[in-house]
């Protein structure tokens, strides 16, 4: 979906994966950004009718990038900065519960 | 100035609370602070500078041509704000203002960050929470591959990646002109600009030109058009835009007129002007009107950006569309509203010192009214007349639903329109289909927006996790309080 | 610019569940009623409260008119050409400790000695079944099956259309300003006029003390504020309404996945202002109890959070029936956060009194006159 333009400055690699496999993102970047730039084309589906969704204005407004961040589901992607390590989820429907019951 | 990264490192009450870290929320950071008062600045970016000055101290787009010097005029701000005396909390989301019970005239702000949400109080607040762009629901608008024009913007500055396939930008507004210079530049392969702008819409600017012709814009506007214009392909008098893809975007049907024609695009960017976000000051409370020349509704302010409800000011283009320079001085100004309350300096002082901000902000307002005027969006995209578009997105609603409603149901506003329609209760609370119901059901029922009224917000402006909330530690002040 | 009637059969303030309830009811029986609410039907207590059809855990003085409101609730489709979003899934009482339970079993007990019914003590093993989610340590508890939920504002709307569709003339946006003696009627003074009628039934919510008290018969009310909160979508897990006997919990998922959670918490009312102020430490309270008892919800997130405007009674009970000072003056209101469940038989109940004289349904306990020694 989204590219590198020719020149861009540096910046550290991460690792991450989404829905299980691996990708890397960039130091500085969102979650959000992180997956559009990966190809990622749908983030979610909605909870209404299962529709894929992708993030449409990526400033916190739309609620459309919600994903499932390490276990944790209804995060804004394009609030988020990646980190490394980070598992990343497509957002399936209604929010699942996740495994940070403490 | 070191940015707070645990919430409980932050002091229970403040002088003033700033929300939002654009050009308005930094400037009225660092001039409050500079007469002498305590300050904290929530925003919920992680870095600042807002929307306009998005990711100005990391973006990877080291080339300043690209973005452009308007652009890169927000370092000033910002470095000025990291200089001062201000307390800075980024990733830290706002999420309700009301009144502090143990000390009135006060306000009490939820906050949360890092997972963890407090309770702080404030003597006085300015909201600087900014626009958002206008709703533009036309059919097929929630495929994956359509986006705001805003998002491309943002994905530019912030990572410096730009939309690999073919792209569409459609719409009006001088921001459409600036994003396709701007993505041009970067390499995107733009295979065309549909301009949505209504022809009978020069009429009615022509009042306004005067102005326009002395103002700022007009220099930047035709430089921008003039870069964009020559390489790009070019549709004016856009009448009619409709998305098309199975799962995702494929191609985008534009009328123009009695022609018609499909074109195959991978990535859609949407724009048709910004409008102030009064989710916040809605719930706060505050009055708010309908801006006929704007199409928009404005909070009601004063000359200081003093909102209905003492101790709450807005500034910047939450106050109205101004754009970033008049939003660094609305913030000034709004500094100093805030300041002389507080009895930091005199009214006399105040006045002086608020006198040449003012001058300055009245030259860059100047010409505002012409680009209201002349790129106000045509009915048929305030309220699509396809039935089955999607007008709220986070309940899939559609416009046919909403005008079934407001006929057939008799339903007045928004608000009422909540016993039938789940429009508006979603996790955007309206911001995406607010402006299209109230323009659905006032069309329908032959009464202006002004009338037919807006939702009624209450807190939490944004989610926050029942985690937070049930982990919320409790104030000094409330453990001492009186039961109620 | 009002055109209608200046006169009918019954003028009835209030056009909140029970207002409409009352004007469809008797219009039903031929009477012309005229509606006055002074907002939209449903703005306040009736519109935003958590939706409960709740027989369970109710003063035992409820009972009658509970019954006769939970046959027309599962019935209501053919009453108000709505089903009003009704479904019927249970309501649970969850006990958290033994002597919860055993409280919950003396009050079963009474119940059943009284001739009612519908509570029924389930154990710890029953209580699972039904609430799969709900912590271990909880023993059992009482279930009322027939009980569920509705959509509160729809619920009211529907009532008010189908009191408009059958002829009440239903004025909205206009304010009761004065009530006055005009020979065998009673006149309503209004901002938009007046209006006459040989009855008229106050059923005016968290404002329906003022109009009491104007009629010489103050009553102990106070408006408050009941907070609610609702999150995000959540995948299916709890069918039955849930509520608890110790501490203040009500607890409900909706088809659409979100969960509604409320209890009575209280923020603070302005009447004057249609405005209501949450209190974010005592709504920290009520979310801790979600997190004690249902695990499961720890990580849900509150995407909206509101209170409405309520008339609260000192005793927790409604004030229901005839004046006790005036003739052809009703009262309906003070419903105390419980009224919701009562407004489709309560307005068929008032009708009956208001067209026949009286009513088989039993109000004992109820009426205005319960306060009238105490000035």
């Amino acid at each position: 979906m989204f590219r590198p333009m020719r020149e861009r400055a540096a910046a550290a690699a991460l690792n991450f994966t989404f829905d299980g496999r691996p990708m890397t993102g960039r130091a500085g970047d969102t979650v959000a950004a992180s997956l559009l730039a990966n190809g990622i084309v749908a983030c979610r589906e909605t909870p209404v009718s299962d529709t894929p969704r992708a993030p449409y204005c990526l400033m916190g407004v739309c609620f459309d990038c919600l994903v499932v961040i390490d276990g944790i589901g209804n995060r804004q992607g394009c609030l988020v900065p990646l980190s490394e390590g980070m598992r990343i989820e497509t957002q399936h429907g209604r929010r699942q519960f996740g495994e940070a019951l403490s | 100035m070191t940015p707070v990264k645990d919430i409980a490192t932050v002091a229970e009450a403040y002088d003033l609370i700033v929300v939002g870290a654009g050009p308005a929320g930094l400037s009225a950071g660092v001039r409050a602070a500079e007469l002498g008062l305590s300050v904290l600045l929530a925003d919920e970016n992680p870095t600042p500078g807002g929307q306009i000055y998005r990711a100005i101290t990391t973006t990877p787009v080291t080339d300043r041509s690209i973005l452009g010097e308007d652009y890169w005029r927000g370092s000033g701000i910002v470095a000025r704000f990291e200089k001062s005396a201000a307390t800075y909390a980024p990733g830290c989301t706002v999420w309700s203002i009301g009144p502090d019970e143990a000390t009135p005239g006060s306000f009490e702000l939820g906050l949360s960050l890092g997972g963890k949400a407090r309770m702080i109080s404030a003597a006085q607040v300015i909201l600087a929470t900014g626009a958002q762009e206008r709703p533009f629901p036309i059919p097929g608008w929630t495929l994956p591959g359509v986006m705001t024009a805003g998002a491309a913007q943002i994905a530019l500055k912030g990572s410096g990646i730009v939309p690999s396939g073919r792209t569409v930008i459609a719409g009006c507004g001088p921001l459409l002109y600036l994003l396709a210079s701007q993505l041009a530049a970067a390499g995107t392969e733009i295979v065309a600009v549909l301009d949505t702008t209504p022809r009978s819409n020069w009429s009615k600017a022509l009042a306004a030109l005067p102005d326009f012709l002395r103002s700022p814009y007009l220099a930047k506007g035709l430089k921008l058009m003039a870069a964009t214009r020559g390489k790009l392909r070019f549709l004016t008098g856009v009448t009619g835009l409709a998305a098309q893809g199975e799962k995702q975007l494929g191609g985008i049907r534009v009328e123009r007129g009695s022609r018609v024609e499909t074109i195959p695009c991978d990535a859609l960017l949407l724009h048709q002007g910004v409008l102030p976000s009064v989710n916040f000051s809605n719930a706060a409370g505050c009055e708010h009107y309908f801006d006929e020349e704007q199409h928009a509704w404005l909070p009601r302010l004063d000359e200081w950006y003093a909102s209905s409800v003492a101790g709450i000011a807005i500034a910047g283009d939450g106050a109205g569309i101004g754009g970033a320079e008049s939003a660094a001085l609305r913030g000034e100004i709004a500094a100093f509203g805030a300041a002389f309350r507080l009895g930091k300096l005199g009214e006399s002082q105040r006045d002086a010192q608020a006198a040449p901000v003012r001058a300055e902000l009245s030259r860059r307002l100047r010409g505002r009214r012409f680009l209201d005027l002349i790129y106000k969006p045509a009915p048929q995209f305030l309220a699509p007349p396809q039935d089955e578009t999607i007008i709220c997105r986070c309940e899939e609603v559609t416009a046919g639903q909403v005008r079934d409603a407001a006929a057939r149901l008799g339903v007045t506003g928004p608000n009422q329109m909540k016993a039938f329609l789940r429009c508006g209760m979603g996790p955007c609370q309206g911001r995406l289909c607010g402006p299209t119901v109230v323009e659905l059901i006032a069309q329908t029922r032959g009464v202006s927006p002004a009338e037919t009224g807006y939702y009624r917000l209450r807190p939490p402006v944004k989610p926050v996790t029942l985690a937070e909330l049930a982990a919320l530690p409790a104030t000094e002040a409330a453990v001492k309080a009186v039961v109620r | 610019m009002r055109t209608g009637r200046d006169s009918a059969d019954v003028v009835v303030i209030g056009g909140g569940i029970h207002g409409c309830s009352t004007a469809l009811h008797c219009a039903l029986r031929g009477l012309s009623v005229i509606l006055i609410e002074k907002d939209h039907a449903g703005r306040h207590a009736s519109g935003v409260n958590a939706g409960g059809v709740r027989q369970l855990a109710r003063h035992v003085a409820e009972i009658p008119l509970s019954n006769a409101s939970m046959a027309i609730w599962h019935d209501i489709a053919n009453l108000v050409d709505d089903d009003c979003g009704f479904s019927s899934d249970g309501q649970v009482l969850v006990a958290e400790n033994e002597a919860d339970l055993a409280q919950c079993r003396a009050r079963v007990e009474d119940l059943n000695l009284r001739g009612f019914h519908h509570e029924e003590m389930i154990d710890a093993k029953e209580l699972r079944e039904i609430v799969p989610a709900v912590s271990e340590d909880c023993p059992g508890g009482v279930i009322s099956r027939r009980d569920g939920a509705a959509i509160p504002l729809r619920a009211t709307q529907a009532f008010k259309l189908k009191a408009q569709r059958i002829g009440v003339d239903v004025r909205e946006g206009v304010r009761v300003t004065k009530i006055e003696h005009d020979g065998a009627n009673w006149r309503v003074v209004t901002d938009a006029g007046e209006c006459l009628a040989p009855r008229i039934v106050n059923a005016a919510g968290a404002w329906g003390g003022r109009i009491a008290a104007d009629l010489g018969e103050p009553v102990p009310l106070e408006a408050v504020a009941p907070m609610l909160s609702i999150t995000a979508p959540l995948p299916a897990f709890i069918k039955p309404v849930v509520i608890l006997r110790g501490r203040k919990l009500s607890f409900k998922q909706f088809g659409n996945g979100t969960v509604l959670i409320g209890g009575g918490y209280l923020g603070r009312a302005l009447p004057d202002e249609n405005r209501t102020i949450l209190d974010w430490s005592k709504l920290a309270s009520n979310l801790k109890t979600v997190w004690e008892l249902f695990p499961i919800m720890r990580g849900a997130s509150i995407v909206r959070a509101w209170a409405g405007i309520e008339g609260r009674i000192a005793d927790e009970l409604p004030v229901f029936g005839r004046s006790a000072k005036h003739e052809g003056v009703y009262h309906q209101f003070g419903f105390s956060l419980h009224g919701f469940q009562l407004g489709p038989g309560a307005g068929a109940v008032m009708a009956e009194i208001i067209a026949t004289g009286r009513s088989n349904v039993p109000i004992d306990g109820l009426g205005i006159e319960r306060f009238a020694g105490s000035h």
